[in-house]
């Protein structure tokens, strides 16, 4: 895995050469349409909330690069939830990121034996490669933009983990997006089949009753009330595959607002489904700041 | 959950077979008529609204060091009226578009994506000042869109990805 993540970085690299020496007779940065790069999903990747989109994050065009940096807040019921990463992207094409989660247990930590505000935390790596398609321009055709990625994953409690039943605290997640932006009607359609063996995005580990990858769908709908501010739902699906505890699909209603190009602010409502011990409600901030 | 998951893989499949031949196509006019009646485009003002609108842009595209190079002062009053026949077209407004096709016009160029999106942004700036409503843009917007394949200059000389 790791031979593929770094083969990912070496791409990039290779691809941004002649990105950058073309970029010398216009700007470097910040070609991209208002709020067409998404804001930065739990795991890293440009996207809605929860799911990645085909979007690729940075403000950059083709021949261009860009990045950004953002911090997540989720407060559910019985948890804290926080996300931080950066990202790179070059072209339009490439997206590469780096972030951590952070699953604070609180009082459900000291409840278990664990202490309060036991937290289990997880870096992710991720590659995202813009397939084909150009979700904004293409507006004459159906063909959506295609993009397909990797999240490498690696939890820091794999004792904790395996012990509740997951077979690794290290897992990799591949997926397909596909989004397309319907500018007319202001709508924006996206629709993610993951291949996975992450409990709760890989916070409980990877694998457990089976160490087999399962396919999981997730999907996202947003509506553009002005070229800042778009509200919109998303479903992300999941194995329930820990014998412990219940595992059931994730929701979340959000309002996207673009300061400006340069930041932007997403508030949610989330259901994050049953984790160990009941239903996860709870509200979703984060704040993304880039070029 | 298990019912879902055969039906997203059809979906991402059905989908792809249905958009293939569309590659195949001849390019759209640059100037579809997107509106049934005058509706749409009496909401950007009709045709006077058209050339406040014009002009609001090229303040702007003037002021935007990005791409206020690829314009040649003595050319601007003839693009100007190109572009208001042509966005009066595209709005059922009555025009016939006069001028040369996008990828004649722009040739040689050299007009990269970033500088196509930043005279969309100039173009909405224009249109928010005239008040026209974010919907009514978007749908000027979608129209105007697809002609980044005729405008971008492709370094390889080929028009597809």
């Amino acid at each position: 895995m790791k031979s593929l993540i770094t083969g990912a970085w070496l791409a990039a690299v290779m691809l941004l050469t002649p990105a950058l020496a073309q970029a010398q007779s216009v700007p470097a940065t910040g070609g991209k349409l208002l709020l067409t790069g998404g804001v930065s999903q739990v795991e890293g990747a440009a996207g809605g909330g929860l799911t990645p989109w085909a979007v690729i994050g940075g403000n950059d065009s083709e021949g261009q690069f860009g990045g950004n940096a953002y911090y997540t807040e989720i407060s559910t019921t019985d948890y804290k939830i926080t996300s931080r990463g950066v990202l790179f992207s070059v072209d339009n094409r490439v997206e590469l990121t780096a972030s951590r989660q952070s699953f604070d247990t609180q009082a459900v930590g000291a409840a278990l034996g664990l202490g309060y505000g036991y937290t289990i935390n997880q870096t992710t790596l991720g590659a995202k490669v813009r397939l084909t398609g150009d979700a904004v321009l293409d507006q004459d055709r159906w063909l959506p933009q295609i993009s397909a990625g990797v999240q490498y994953k690696s939890n820091d409690k794999a004792g904790l983990v395996t012990a509740l039943g997951a077979r690794s605290g290290k897992g990799t997640d591949l997926y397909v997006s596909a989004t397309k932006l319907f500018l007319a009607q202001g709508l924006l359609l996206n629709a993610t089949v993951r291949r996975t063996k992450a409990n709760q995005y890989g916070i409980l580990g990877f694998g457990g009753i089976d160490d087999r990858y399962h396919t999981e769908f997730e999907a996202s709908a947003a509506y553009l009330l002005s070229k800042r501010l778009a509200v919109g739902a998303e479903v992300r699906t999941k194995p329930d595959n820990l014998a412990v505890a219940h595992e059931g699909a994730a929701y979340d209603a959000f309002v996207a607002y673009a300061v400006c190009k340069h930041l932007s602010l997403t508030v949610a409502y989330v259901d994050l489904g049953n984790i160990v011990t009941r239903r996860q409600g709870g509200l979703y901030a984060s704040l993304q700041a880039g070029f | 959950m298990r019912i879902l998951r055969i039906p997203a893989g059809l979906a991402v499949g059905g989908l792809l077979l249905v958009t293939a031949p569309v590659h195949a196509e001849t390019p759209p006019p640059d100037a579809p008529v997107i509106a049934r009646d005058d509706h749409l485009f009496k909401t950007f003002g009709g045709h006077d609204g058209l050339v406040r609108i014009t002009d609001d842009l090229f303040v702007f595209v003037l002021a935007d060091r990005r791409i206020n190079g690829f314009f040649e002062a003595k050319k601007i009053p003839h693009i100007k009226d190109m572009l208001v026949e042509q966005f009066c077209q595209i709005l059922n407004g009555g025009c016939t578009y006069t001028g040369k096709d996008m990828a004649t016009s722009h040739a040689k160029l050299g007009i990269h994506e970033g500088d196509f999106n930043a005279l969309v942004e100039d173009l909405q700036k224009a249109m928010d000042k005239n008040h026209v409503p974010f919907a009514a843009q978007n749908r000027l917007l979608a129209a105007l869109a697809p002609q980044h394949r005729a405008i971008v200059y492709k370094p390889n000389g080929s028009e597809e990805e």
